[in-house]
């Protein structure tokens, strides 16, 4: 066992249906090395929800193998070692924003003065400073999503997943946010999975991209990604970011079988 | 002849206020809103007093408002008597204990989905029967006094509360159970603090059908033996007696009680689930 | 339409097998509830049978006590297989033998509550429709009529329903069967009221401005846009309603004085000391709300799939 925080090995995971078994996962490996930003992009269907939901102990597979910090994925859900973005926000609408972020806190035990500390941190690392007495319903959308990721950083998790966590926001929101979570991430040195649909989104903010494809889901391309650590949005432009999304673009269209 | 034609110019008056208070500008402030039905509400009064009037309505039948009025401030401590005995005793007791029961029954059973799934159906079933057919065999068991009574009002609230809260207890989407799994929370805490306040619109709904249940059943059931005292004590007998504004003036006491009694509900409905959308709106 | 192709491709077992799945827990809960209702007959009526015994001076075995308790003519509980004999030999016996409509049938009776129910739901779902059209369509009634509605449900009407007879026979409407029409009215108005309002307005404000782009008249929108995309809530709230006349019904037979109706026997079951007529009589009511639910759910599929609608 190396230096790996997730490692997935020949991973399996077929759901049985009315229309008989469907192979949401097959033959899937892979590694993701501490502070690494992963990516996992594709169509529908090709697995990239699911094989995060294995990571989190959500979903069962039904072959292979899979260890989250060396542990099997239940006992790492049970130790508490990651802390998930869902795709909407999801946010309590009876609780406060600040209350919103205690939750996980009060369930985890945390006494009441590390609370407060925590909830004054990490709305500081996403930016909503002063929101905190605010309920959710009187916040933009973009601002929700920024809360429940700060609701995921609160109990300070070595391994953050977030599943196409701003997939419901337009674009411009979607840059700004994209922006800072690298921030977040330089700073906070956290191992993140992240589901998208995005490209651009993809080759932005990953240090590694996995390509996935569907009928059976599976990993069609892995890349390194050569952009420097630095990345102002501008970098978009640049001529390594369009052949690196040119490679993601090409991984997608081998992937897809041609019934669609 | 005047008393009629002064009750209806009173109503085409009245529903003229009413029409220009809707077309006004203010159409959708507090006072408007609460004034127009009021208006509303008085024109009936005054229609029924100028028709009772008018047309020389014998007071056995039908007295007019103000008659009621007279009779309702002379007898007040014989109300007061009877809305101890049925809504207090009666209703009130039967009210706490059934929502009570039935909320302790739904937590029970939450574990199962099985029994959940059977039950559900037959909750909704039940909670639309005319269940205060089983006032007389419940009066035979606990006997005249308020008990009885208590008796029916837990028996009528308890199925429309039970299933209200089972239902209540099912709205928290498969997301919101995914983040408290990733939480590696227990079942009690995701029941304190995901469940149960999602199920809260749903448990109030319960509550509020509950209100009037309590009250209906209450004053059947001492239509069925009671002591000489009680609101349904009063109207039977009431109606015997030709005592017929008595009568009415009980049924005011009952519609005022069951507006209030509803009207506190939803007041602390609207603390409770402040932030429901259907509470938000304003 | 989705719904109605995907239903004729499942196999003939699968929906069986659906079948089982919903019926099984419903079918286990009543099983259970029948088994409680057996214990608490066999506890309540423990007391009498151990004094009838006492007073024969016997000692019962628990296979004998158990036998006792099953099938007293005046238990506190009656039995479930006791209901049940009761109640055939007031309704199929009685058919039987020819007198279906005879005073002691509950055939009869049942009908004379069904009657009075359907003329009650007829009132109270005309006045909700209308009722809902004006709110719909004009503000002052809408701000006028929408809180009393709500506080008409909150109002215990059974405290009218002594007045209200006393009312229309003054007025001169002869018959019990209209007061008591009038409570079933006036439980089952609000539901529908509260639905179609709901209804009226389900088609979105891109739906009503493309009938304005179509300089559409009032009518044609109501009767082409609003009034079907009502029905859903229509038939939602028409099952509510039915119970709800039913309820009305029964609760204005039973402080009275009526003589016919399901309601008026459980009363007379009270006067007379027979409970087994009280149970059988509710054990009838509840029989037919099943019926009448059951009734307006299949009219609701047929019109619903007729439309388009069905879900």
């Amino acid at each position: 066992m190396d230096q790996s925080v997730i490692s997935a090995r020949d991973l399996d995971l077929t759901f049985q249906t009315k229309d008989g078994p469907v192979h949401a996962l097959k033959g899937v490996s892979l590694d993701i090395e501490k502070g690494d930003f992963v990516s996992f992009i594709g169509p529908s269907g090709c697995g990239k929800t699911t094989f995060l939901r294995c990571i989190a102990a959500l979903e069962q597979p039904t072959g292979g193998s899979l260890t989250v910090n060396g542990l099997t994925p239940e006992e790492a859900r049970r130790s508490r070692a990651y802390g998930y973005v869902f795709q909407a926000a999801g946010l309590y609408p009876w609780r406060t924003i600040a209350g919103n972020i205690k939750l996980p806190l009060e369930i985890m035990g945390f006494s009441r003065e590390e609370r407060e500390a925590r909830v004054n941190k990490v709305l500081q690392l996403v930016d909503l400073e002063g929101f905190g007495g605010k309920y959710p319903w009187q916040l933009s959308g973009g601002m929700q999503q920024r809360a429940s990721i700060a609701r995921a950083l609160a109990f300070d998790a070595d391994i953050l997943l977030m599943d196409e966590p701003f997939g419901a926001l337009d674009e411009i929101v979607r840059d700004h946010l994209n922006e800072q979570l690298l921030a977040l991430w330089k700073r906070t040195q956290k191992t993140i999975g992240f589901v998208t649909h995005s490209i651009p989104e993809a080759v932005y903010l990953s240090t590694k991209i996995v390509v996935m494809s569907p009928r059976p889901g599976r990993i069609s391309d892995v890349i390194e990604s050569p952009l420097p650590p630095e990345r102002p949005l501008e970098i978009r432009d640049s001529k390594e970011f369009i052949e690196v999304a040119h490679r993601v673009r090409e991984g997608l269209r081998a992937g897809h079988s041609d019934d669609d | 002849m005047s008393w009629i034609v002064g009750a209806l110019l009173f109503w085409a008056v009245a529903w003229a206020v009413n029409v220009a208070l809707a077309r006004s500008p203010w159409h959708g402030s507090r006072a408007v809103r609460v004034a127009v039905p009021l208006i509303f509400g008085l024109t009936l009064l005054v229609l029924w007093q100028g028709l009772v009037r008018g047309l020389e309505v014998n007071p056995v039948i039908l007295p007019a408002p103000t008659d009621i009025a007279a009779t309702f401030a002379n007898s007040t401590d014989v109300l007061w008597v009877d809305f101890v005995q049925t809504v207090l005793k009666g209703a009130l007791s039967g009210y706490a204990m059934g929502c009570g029961a039935a909320f302790l029954t739904a937590l029970a059973i939450d574990r199962s989905a099985f029994l959940t799934a059977g039950l559900l159906p037959i909750g909704n079933f039940v909670a639309a029967l005319p269940i205060v057919g089983i006032a007389p065999i419940l009066v035979s068991w606990f006997g005249f006094d308020w008990h009885s009574k208590a008796a029916v009002v837990v028996v009528m609230v308890f199925f429309p509360v039970l299933v209200n809260v089972v239902q209540g207890l099912r709205e928290a989407d498969a997301m919101q159970k995914d983040l408290m799994r990733t939480y590696a929370a227990s079942y009690w805490q995701t029941l304190v603090k995901l469940r149960l306040p999602a199920a809260m619109p749903f448990v109030f709904n319960g509550l509020k059908i509950a209100t009037t249940l309590a009250l209906i059943g209450a004053i059947v059931a001492e239509y069925f033996g009671s002591p000489i005292k009680g609101m349904g004590f009063r109207i039977s007998t009431g109606v015997g007696r030709l005592a017929i504004d008595l009568v009415w003036a009980e049924i005011a006491v009952a519609a005022l009680v069951g507006t209030a009694f509803y009207g506190i509900v939803a007041m602390i409905e609207k603390l409770v689930t402040f932030w429901h959308p259907s509470q938000r709106v304003g | 339409m989705h719904i109605l192709c995907t239903t004729h491709t499942y196999a003939y077992g699968a929906w069986l097998g659906k079948l089982m799945k919903r019926a099984l827990p419903v079918l286990t809960v009543l099983a259970v509830i029948v088994g409680i209702w057996y214990l608490g007959a066999w506890r309540m009526n423990m007391p009498w049978a151990l004094q009838q015994a006492e007073r024969a001076e016997q000692t019962l075995s628990t296979g004998e006590l158990f036998k006792a308790t099953m099938n007293q003519t005046r238990p506190r509980v009656p039995a479930p297989h006791q209901v049940a004999a009761e109640l055939w030999s007031v309704t199929g016996e009685m058919a039987i033998k020819g007198r279906a409509m005879s005073k002691r049938s509950f055939i009869y009776h049942g009908w004379v509550t069904l009657r009075t129910t359907l003329t009650g739901f007829a009132l109270g779902v005309t006045l909700g429709i209308l009722g809902a059209v004006a709110i719909t369509y004009s503000r002052v009634s809408e701000m006028s009529l929408m809180p009393w509605a709500i506080v008409s449900q909150t109002i215990p009407i059974v405290a009218l329903a002594p007045m209200i007879i006393v009312l229309s026979n003054a007025v001169g409407i002869e018959g019990r069967g209209v007061p008591k029409a009038i409570i079933s009215a006036y439980l089952c108005y609000f539901p529908v009221l509260v639905g179609m309002v709901k209804g009226l307005n389900a088609p979105g404000p891109q739906q009503l401005d493309l009938l304005k782009t179509y300089n559409a008249s009032a009518a044609q929108s109501f009767f082409k846009l609003r009034l079907p995309a009502s029905m859903p809530y229509l038939f939602t709230s028409l099952k509510v309603a039915i119970a709800a006349a039913l309820v009305g019904t029964i609760v204005g037979e039973l402080p009275t004085g009526a003589i016919n109706g399901l309601g008026a026997r459980i009363l007379i079951g009270d006067q007379f000391g027979t409970p087994l007529a009280i149970w059988a009589a509710l054990i009838a009511a509840t029989c037919l709300a099943g019926v009448l639910v059951v009734v307006i759910g299949g009219l609701q599929t047929v019109v619903l799939r007729a439309m388009g609608m069905a879900r």
